[in-house]
């Protein structure tokens, strides 16, 4: 009998790990490229997997669902401004850049929920892989426009570049096309890279991400209660308003699951490096720190188990 | 060993933030410096520890020798336009350079 509780993936006890070894402070680095590889495959094998099944069997209101997800990450970002100016009464760059990452998304997050379906044999809608790289976008857009306004100098050039041609958009949409031209067959001499190891790629991927995490633990205390109930309450309320949209565009209970996780995660990887470079006056320690020290965490462990329980509830296929 | 009259130059060292590289790196190429040389850092300042394995928290080095008119050009620029909001530090040495030619 194992003694992991229900609903909890094995892959997560690989993040606890690095985060147990970083904040003891023992003597565990992974080198940076393998971080960039890790990550490289896992974006690729999401965007390919995505770019099969649109292959075999064409989205039905494509279009519609993604103009729905593109609102979702506007309200998102709205909201979370909303919430860290009136109720967090943070600064105008500050709340722009919280915001930003909290419109965002996070796709590790969305990697451990795609793992987490597997395991409970719960299938999920293909476009789940574009609505991944819509919700990255806007809300970084928001970010700077609440930031700085639409005044001149703002480099919107390379803010485009940054964001369109980021590690994460290119690989997930290069997977995506690559998926779909080539479809199962031609991909099939691949898969014991990207699908069978899965699962153990995402499991050095989180040993990292626990490492990084730790690191950023230390930030948490300088940035006080607000923020700290902001990252850890935002996750299940975005989630909620991700499984409404869900229902809106017929997504199945994966679907739903997915998109909650989506909703609920908050970018650590394109959203600090765009509103670096575009609100270089907004604090980055405030939130990454959120993001990746609590919010990160909160999704994996406990999040993924609660949008799962409260789709199956919500969907009557509670078991 | 001849011609070590002309060749003095200034080295300027800048340890920064890596996710500044391509705007730094666009910056000092407008100013009309023909080479410099970058390596990732890490180590403790003001911000607190840099580690140099994430992104988003690690440093980068930049070396830069030219004569003193382009230094003192290319020091001011940078103080100008990172100095506010970044994380950069920067210092200035003598050096004498082998191959004069090589460097403005």
């Amino acid at each position: 009998m194992p003694l992991m509780p229900v609903g909890l993936d094995p892959v997560v006890m690989f993040f606890a790990l690095g985060l147990l070894a970083g904040v003891l402070k023992a003597d565990l680095r992974l080198p940076p490229a393998i971080y960039e590889f890790v990550s490289t495959l896992l974006l690729l094998a999401i965007g390919m997997k995505g770019g099969i099944e649109l292959a075999t069997q064409p989205a039905a209101g494509l279009a519609g669902d993604l103009l729905l997800t593109l609102l979702l990450g506007v309200l998102l970002t709205f909201l979370a401004f909303f919430v860290l100016r009136k109720l967090g009464g943070l600064e105008l760059a500050n709340a722009a850049a919280v915001a930003a990452h909290y419109g965002s998304v996070s796709v590790g997050t969305f990697a451990v929920g795609v793992a987490f379906l597997a395991s409970v044999a719960m299938p999920y809608e293909p476009t789940l892989a574009l609505q991944l790289v819509i919700l990255e976008i806007p809300a970084i857009v928001i970010g700077i426009l609440l930031a700085r306004g639409v005044r001149a100098g703002t480099p919107w050039g390379e803010i485009a570049h940054e964001v369109l041609l980021g590690r994460s958009v290119l690989l997930l949409l290069g997977g995506l096309a690559i998926g779909w031209a080539a479809g199962p067959t031609g991909l099939e001499p691949m898969a014991p890279l990207f699908f069978d190891l899965f699962k153990g790629i995402l499991a050095i991927f989180l040993l990292e991400m626990g490492l990084i995490a730790a690191d950023h633990l230390g930030g948490f205390r300088r940035h006080g209660f607000f923020m700290g109930a902001f990252a850890l309450l935002t996750p299940p309320v975005f989630a909620l308003i991700g499984i409404g949209f869900a229902i809106l565009m017929g997504l199945s209970a994966g679907g739903a699951i997915l998109l909650a996780t989506l909703a609920g995660s908050a970018s650590y990887i394109a959203a600090p490096a765009a509103m670096r470079t575009a609100v270089p006056e907004a604090n980055p320690a405030l939130s990454l720190t959120a993001a990746l020290a609590i919010t990160f965490p909160f999704n994996i462990l406990i999040g993924i188990p609660l949008y799962h329980w409260t789709v199956t509830v919500l969907f009557g296929i509670a078991p | 060993m001849t011609g070590l009259a002309e060749s003095h130059r200034k080295l300027i060292t800048v340890i920064t933030e890596s996710n500044l590289e391509r705007d730094l790196v666009k910056e000092i190429e407008s100013l009309g410096v023909g080479g410099y040389t970058i390596t990732d850092a890490r180590g403790r300042g003001d911000r607190g520890l840099r580690a140099s394995h994430w992104g988003h928290s690690s440093n980068i080095r930049v070396e830069i020798a030219c004569d003193t008119p382009l230094a003192e050009k290319l020091l001011a620029r940078l103080r100008e336009k990172y100095y506010e909001h970044y994380a950069m530090i920067m210092w200035v040495q003598d050096v004498e350079v082998l191959r004069p030619e090589k460097f403005r």
